[in-house]
């Protein structure tokens, strides 16, 4: 049996549909990622497995049993909020041994759990601190411990590296990880940004409009989107419109907007005529020099619009003869060497046929 | 930033001379009033006063005495009417407190289009005069008023005597708090208002009931609110004397009515300014406890 489990759950408010129909399980020990834009309902729908809001139609089960209408402080379920929340008028002690006190554990206990909850998380020299006094990791670290500290069945997290810099987001998304593995207690993490969720998550669901896209493995979301909105949504993609013109059980032909016919194989539910794009991810787009051409087979000629050195990466836009532009990531291993080719560099693109894909439009 | 300061220094001048005019002067005045002797028919006797302070073969400082001090210390009267004055403000203030805590949360958590509104209506009263509120009071309260017949004829159908409701410490409680409600109101609303409602969320979340929401979190975090609209009530209540006056009976005295009247009745001007400032010593010792109170919890 999942631990969570949602059946149909429906938010609306007013005309607006935040969350439409959605249903899903999480196992429990999972690292649950829901991810989408800003809108997409993913905050609503964890504000629903927190309590704080209630499903119009549907139900949350949590170990089989049905809580869309149960009190948040009845559910064995606790929220890291973006802004941390920690109470500004009580020390670092005081806030994590809040949820203690709250199920009235007994005063001796209470401090021994403290103690080892600031040490899990390197805080054992701040336990008198205020929070104004910690710096926006420290406010991070102390928002976990307090989620964590009564060994929640859930613990949800709205966001909570979003007000985190470049550098220590990364440290705190390792060591979430870790911390994860180490208390096996399930996470629900919410979050706009993709590169978070492929990091962290174990499973991912995808929202947009309030529907949930596509579930899946980071590796199965980023290498196999299921629509043209997960592919534009997580990471950088190329996607060229095309038609599909003859299909057959071991062949799917399709007609490729000025860079004529490409053959993949064949998915299910297309029929000839279907409309769509091929997706191709920039790091799979080889880009040559002019003079090769001739030993590469499906090539496409083109002329290097603009560049983006980011240091350990090149990303390259291409203008192939037919107008279509296309991104090339290439990796700038050798030191010193900046980059392969200048603006209006006459090159030939190319890419394997297999990581090519074909993504349907559905009306 | 020379300049800057220099701008700083002539820009909080002319306040600070009218501060140091306006009440340093005069309460330097005021300690040495309270060290003469009165005049015979009012103010103060003049400073020398040769054949008297001969006779009593007095030092050097003519016509100065600690005689105000001393009848004041001397009566046991005037501590009772202190101690009164300390439990009608004290009251007064918990009054306030409780009545004015629910309506500033209310606004507070109001939308944000209502709120000035809702304050301009706490506010409203001070648009009509002081004394014509007070006098409407006693209207209200007197015997013949249609809320004295109701509240009377409720009391006697369950077998109780009439009450008069004029002329008694209760009236005097019911005008205290009537007048300064907005006072408790306004810094409790300024300051619940800048509460993060995240926290109640937080606390909710993490097994905390109502109950336990408020006295955890909203609580502690209103207290600098609650010292501040404290220190707004207390201070003018326990030296006010308009209310005692109009709605108090004659052994409802606070401390403002004995100043007023030593200065306007007895003419005793020494006395007064005694125990005008044995009321700002007791001022000035209830506003440091509540600062020390108030101020936010140090950082080590």
């Amino acid at each position: 049996m999942a631990l969570l489990e949602l059946r149909n759950v429906i938010r609306r408010f007013g005309d607006f549909t935040a969350v439409d129909n959605v249903s899903l399980s999480i196992e429990a020990g999972e690292f649950f990622t829901l991810l989408g834009p800003s809108g997409c309902g993913k905050t609503t729908l964890l504000r629903m497995i927190a309590g704080f809001d209630v499903p119009d139609s549907g139900q949350i089960f949590l170990d089989g049993q049905d809580i869309a209408n149960t009190l948040p402080e009845k559910r064995p379920v606790h929220t890291v909020f973006q802004s941390y929340a920690l109470f500004p008028h009580m020390t670092v002690t005081d806030n994590v041994a809040f949820p203690l006190k709250m199920s009235k554990v007994a005063p001796a206990e209470i401090k021994k759990r403290v103690e080892k909850a600031l040490e899990e998380v390197q805080l054992p020299k701040f336990a008198h601190r205020f929070p104004h006094e910690l710096s926006g990791g420290q406010k991070q670290r102390v928002a976990f411990a307090r989620g964590l500290i009564n060994r929640p069945r859930l613990l949800l997290m709205d966001e909570p590296l979003g007000a985190l810099d470049a550098k220590l987001r990364e440290d705190m998304q390792r060591e979430l990880i870790s911390l994860q593995k180490e208390v096996g207690i399930t996470f629900i993490f919410v979050t706009h940004s993709q590169d978070e969720a492929l990091a962290l998550s174990q499973r991912i669901a995808v929202m947009n409009l309030g529907k949930v896209e596509q579930i899946g493995t980071p590796s199965v979301i980023y290498g196999t989107p299921a629509n043209r909105f997960i592919a534009d949504f997580i990471g950088k993609i190329n996607l060229m419109e095309a038609q599909v013109t003859q299909i057959s059980n071991t062949a799917m032909t399709l007609e490729i907007n000025g860079l004529g016919t490409t053959v993949l194989p064949p998915k299910k539910e297309i029929q000839a005529g279907d409309q769509g794009v091929i997706a191709i991810r920039p790091e799979q787009v080889a880009v040559h020099a002019l003079a090769k051409q001739a030993e590469i087979p499906h090539a496409h000629t083109g002329k290097v619009l603009d560049f983006l050195y980011v240091g350990d990466v090149t990303t390259y836009v291409i203008e192939l003869d037919s107008g279509i532009q296309i991104e090339a990531l290439l990796a700038n291993s050798s030191p010193g060497r900046a980059r392969f080719f200048e603006v209006d560099d006459p090159v030939i693109v190319s890419w394997p046929q297999e990581a090519a894909q074909f993504l349907v439009d559905r009306p | 930033m020379n300049k800057f300061h220099l701008t700083r220094w002539l820009i909080s001048l002319p306040p600070t001379l009218f501060l140091l005019i306006f009440f340093a002067v005069p309460s330097l005045i005021m300690i040495v009033t309270s060290f003469r002797f009165p005049g015979e028919y009012g103010g103060l006797a003049p400073l020398t006063a040769p054949e008297t302070t001969v006779a009593e073969g007095d030092s050097g400082l003519y016509g100065m005495t600690l005689e105000a001090y001393q009848f004041f210390f001397s009566d046991i009267l005037y501590a009772e009417i202190f101690l009164k004055s300390f439990v009608v403000a004290t009251a007064s203030t918990l009054i306030c407190l409780i009545m004015a805590y629910p309506v500033a949360m209310l606004i507070a958590q109001s939308a944000k289009k209502y709120r000035n509104l809702m304050i301009l209506l706490v506010v409203l009263p001070f648009a009509s005069n002081f004394l014509i509120r007070i006098y409407a009071w006693m209207i209200i309260l007197g015997p013949e008023s249609a809320f004295s017949h109701f509240i009377n004829s409720t009391l006697q159908a369950f077998g109780f005597e009439p009450v008069m409701m004029l002329f008694s410490p209760f009236a005097v409680l019911v005008g205290t708090v009537y007048v300064h409600l907005p006072f408790m109101i306004l810094p409790l609303y300024t300051n619940l208002e800048k509460h993060d409602p995240v926290l109640l969320d937080a606390a909710q979340d993490l097994g905390a009931n109502r109950w336990q929401r408020f006295w955890l979190v909203t609580w502690p975090q209103s207290l600098p609110g609650v010292f501040s609209g404290s220190a707004l009530v207390f201070i003018p209540v326990l030296g006010m004397f308009a209310i005692p006056d109009i709605l108090g009976g004659t052994g409802d005295i606070l401390i403002g009515n004995l100043i007023k009247d030593q200065f306007l009745g007895t003419r005793d001007w020494p006395f007064g300014s005694t125990l005008s400032i044995m009321l700002m010593l007791a001022v000035l010792c209830v506003t440091g406890l509540f600062t020390l109170l108030a101020r936010p919890r140090v950082p080590r």
